[in-house]
C-alpha cells in the first residue's frame, strides 16, 4: 500500500537530481541559471505565503526581507567592509535579521486590515529600498545606488559554488552547484511550512484569517500571532537573499523594487494561497514564462527581419491577461488549498462574517 | 459576606456616541449557577456579552472574575482566566473542519510553539495527540460524534450552535456565557440542548445564559436579570421576576412580546 507513494517520491528525488543535466543538455546553460532563479523564488513565495496565504495579511513590501538578507550577506563576506565570514554564519543571521525587521515593520500594522494594510507595507518595503539607494554618505554603507558587488560565493568545505567543479571527470558549472544547495534549501524549508501548518501556530494563524474576533474569542492572542506570521515569513525571505547575493556576486537597490514585492504575490495568488504545491506552480510558471518570452525577439528578428513586439511588452501584455482570466475562472489560483478554495466560493463569505457587526438588533 | 460572586459587573456603562447601550448596569453571577439573562431586543444583552469578554471598552463601570479584574483586558486574557463564551450570530471558523474549530479552542491551554512545530519534538507531537483527543471528546460530549470531519459551515443549524460549545469548553472555562444558544431551533432540540447545560452545570461549570424562550429560562435559571434599555430593571428567581410589573411593562412596550 505504501509502496507507490515511495516510488513516486524516489522517482521525484532522481528527477530533481538530474534536472539541472536535463535542462543544461537540452536547452543550454543559461537555463540552468534560470533555474536556480525559480528555487529562488519558490523560497520567497513560500515565505510570502506564511503572512498572506496562512495569516491572511496582506503584504506588498514583502522584498525589503529579501534585501536584508541579501545586504547582510555582502556586509559580512565581500571586501567592502573587509569582511568574509563563511556563509554557514551569515546566511543564519540573514535570515534572523529579516526576521526581526519583520516584527518591528509588523508591529505598527497591527491595527490594520486588508488595502490598509497592503499600503502600509508597500510603503515600508520602499523606504527599505530607498535607504539602500541612499546610505553611501556620509558613511558608505550600501554603496548607493551602484550596488555591491565581488560578494563572497558559498564556499562549502573548501569548495567554492562559483566556479566549475570536476567530479569524476564530470564538470559541474557554478550554477549547477547552487542548483543543489537552493534545492537543500527549498526542500527545508518546504517542510518547515508544512510542519508549521499543521500545528496549533498555523491552526491559530487560519482562524485569524477566517475571523479575527472569533479567534480572539478563543483566547488566541492576536497580536503576537501576527508578529510571528511576519517574523517567520521575512525569515524566509532573509534567507533567500542571502542565497541571492552569494550566488550573483553582486547586489544593488535595483533588485528589490515593489515590482518584485508584487511579482513575489502574483505567484501565490496564481497558484493558490496558503497550498505549498500551489505556492511552487506559480513560482515556477511566473520565473519561466518571462524567461521563454525572451525568444519571441529573436524568433521575430529571425521570420519578419525585425522586433515588431518589444517582448518585454509582450511580457506583461500576457502577465495581465493572465491575471484577469484567472480572476474571472479560477480566483483561488491555480491549485488551491482545500480550505481557500472553500473561501473563495462560499456564498456567505468569510468576508461577511468579518464585516458581521457584533450586534445583531436594528436599533 | 459570603464568599464572593464568581462574576461580579459593577456599575457597567457602554455608550455608542449617543446611544447608552448599557446604564449602571450590577450583577453578580454566584458558582455553579445557571443566571439568564433576558430582555426586549435591543436592551443590550449582547452589548454586555461583549463588554464582559474584552471586545468592547466599558465606558464605565468594572467587571472582576473570581475576583479578579477582567475590564481593560485582552480578549485572550479574558479567555486565559476561564471566560468563555458563544456568539448571537454564529462566529465558527467556516472552512475549517467542525473538529478544526474544537482543537482552535485548545489554544490557550497549550504551549506549543513554531520550535517545537518545526523539530516535531516529543513534547510538541504529545500535545498535538492530547488536543485531537480532547477535541474529540468534547465533539462527543455535545452530541457531534460523528460530525468531525464536516466543514463547521456545512452543519446544520444546530450543529453550528453545539459546535460553538464545545469550541468554547475547549478552552476550559469556568464561566460559559451563551448568546441565544437556543435560537432557531425546534422543540427536540431545545430539550437536548437544556440537558447539555444542566450536564455542564453538574460538571461544576457556571452558565450565563440569554434567552427569548421563556419556558427554557423559567425551567433552567437560578436567577434571571431582566434589561430594558440598557438599564436592569428586575433580577431574582425566575418566576418572581415574570410577575414584576416593570418587566411584564418593558415586554408588552416594546416592538417584541
Ligand atoms: N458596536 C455598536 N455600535 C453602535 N451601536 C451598537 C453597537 N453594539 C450595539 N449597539 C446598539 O446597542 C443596543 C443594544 O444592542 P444589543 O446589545 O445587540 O441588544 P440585544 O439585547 O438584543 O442583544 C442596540 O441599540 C444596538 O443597536
Ligand atoms: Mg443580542
Amino acid at each position: 500500500m505504501r509502496e507507490r507513494p515511495r516510488l513516486a517520491l524516489a522517482l521525484l528525488a532522481v528527477l530533481l537530481a538530474a534536472l539541472p543535466f536535463l535542462i543544461g543538455t537540452g536547452l543550454g546553460n543559461s537555463w540552468v541559471r534560470v533555474l536556480d532563479f525559480v528555487l529562488l523564488y519558490v523560497l520567497l513565495a513560500l515565505g510570502l505565503n506564511i503572512v498572506v496565504g496562512y495569516a491572511g495579511l496582506l503584504d506588498l513590501g514583502y522584498i525589503a526581507f529579501y534585501a536584508l538578507g541579501a545586504y547582510l550577506y555582502a556586509w559580512l563576506a565581500s571586501p567592502h567592509f573587509g569582511l568574509h565570514l563563511p556563509f554557514w554564519m551569515v546566511l543564519p543571521l540573514g535570515a534572523a535579521l529579516a526576521g526581526v525587521f519583520g516584527v518591528l515593520l509588523g508591529a505598527p500594522t497591527l491595527r490594520l486590515r486588508g488595502d490598509y494594510l497592503a499600503i502600509v507595507t508597500l510603503g515600508f518595503g520602499e523606504i527599505i529600498r530607498i535607504f539602500m539607494n541612499n546610505l553611501n554618505a556620509p558613511f558608505n554603507l550600501t554603496n548607493g545606488p551602484q550596488g555591491m558587488n565581488l560578494i563572497d560565493p558559498v564556499s562549502i568545505g573548501g569548495v567554492s559554488l562559483g566556479k566549475s567543479l570536476e567530479v569524476a571527470g564530470i564538470t559541474l558549472p557554478s550554477t549547477y552547484l547552487y542548483y543543489y544547495l537552493f534545492l537543500a534549501a527549498t526542500l527545508l524549508v518546504i517542510v518547515v511550512a508544512m510542519r508549521l501548518q499543521h500545528s496549533r501556530v498555523g491552526r491559530a494563524w487560519a482562524a485569524l484569517r477566517e475571523d479575527e474576533i472569533a479567534a480572539a474569542a478563543m483566547g488566541i492572542n492576536t497580536r503576537n500571532v501576527k508578529l510571528l506570521a511576519f517574523a517567520m515569513g521575512a525569515t524566509f525571505g532573509g534567507l533567500a537573499g542571502g542565497l541571492f547575493a552569494a550566488f550573483q556576486g553582486f547586489i544593488s537597490p535595483e533588485s528589490f523594487t515593489l515590482w518584485e514585492s508584487i511579482l513575489v504575490l502574483c505567484m501565490i495568488v496564481l497558484g493558490g494561497m496558503g497550498n505549498i504545491p500551489g505556492v511552487i506552480l506559480g513560482a515556477v510558471l511566473l520565473t519561466v514564462i518571462p524567461e521563454a518570452l525572451r525568444y519571441i525577439g529573436d524568433l521575430q528578428r529571425a521570420t519578419l527581419g525585425q522586433v515588431v513586439v518589444d517582448p518585454a511588452d509582450l511580457r506583461m501584455l500576457l502577465f495581465g491577461v493572465a491575471l484577469v482570466a484567472m480572476m474571472l475562472f479560477r480566483p483561488a489560483g491555480l491549485l488551491p488549498s482545500r480550505q481557500r478554495k472553500r473561501e473563495f466560493s462560499a456564498q456567505d463569505g468569510v468576508a461577511e462574517q468579518e464585516q458581521a457587526s457584533l450586534y445583531d438588533t436594528k436599533a | 459576606m459570603s464568599a464572593p460572586a464568581l462574576l461580579q459587573v459593577s456599575a457597567v456603562s457602554k455608550r455608542f456616541g449617543g446611544l447608552a447601550a448599557l446604564e449602571d448596569v450590577s450583577l453578580s453571577v454566584g458558582r455553579g449557577e445557571i443566571y439568564g439573562l433576558i430582555g426586549p431586543n435591543g436592551a443590550g444583552k449582547t452589548t454586555l456579552f461583549n463588554c464582559m469578554t474584552g471586545l468592547y471598552d466599558l465606558s464605565a463601570g468594572h467587571i472582576h472574575l473570581d475576583g479578579a479584574p477582567l475590564h481593560g483586558r485582552k480578549p485572550h486574557h479574558i479567555v486565559e482566566a476561564g471566560f468563555a463564551r458563544t456568539f448571537q450570530n454564529i462566529r465558527l471558523f467556516a472552512n475549517m473542519t467542525a473538529l478544526e474549530n474544537v482543537m482552535v479552542g485548545r489554544h490557550p491551554r497549550t504551549r506549543a510553539g513554531v520550535l517545537g512545530a518545526v523539530l516535531r519534538t516529543p513534547g510538541a507531537r504529545a500535545e498535538e495527540a492530547a488536543i485531537h483527543n480532547r477535541a474529540r471528546e468534547l465533539m462527543e460530549y455535545v452530541g457531534l460524534k460523528n460530525k468531525g470531519r464536516t466543514l463547521a459551515g456545512h452543519l446544520s443549524y444546530g450543529d453550528q450552535r453545539r459546535l460553538e460549545i464545545a469550541r468554547a469548553l475547549a478552552t476550559e472555562p469556568r464561566l460559559l456565557a451563551l448568546d441565544e444558544p437556543v435560537a432557531g431551533m425546534n422543540p427536540t432540540e431545545r430539550r437536548q440542548m437544556s440537558d447539555l447545560f444542566l450536564r455542564l452545570r453538574a460538571g461544576g461549570l457556571t452558565l450565563l445564559l440569554i434567552e427569548h424562550d421563556v419556558k427554557l429560562v423559567m425551567d433552567l435559571c437560578d436567577r434571571v436579570a431582566v434589561l430594558d434599555y440598557g438599564r436592569k430593571i428586575a433580577e431574582g428567581e425566575p418566576a418572581l421576576v415574570q410577575r414584576d410589573p416593570a418587566v411584564i411593562a418593558a415586554y408588552l412596550g416594546g416592538d417584541e412580546a
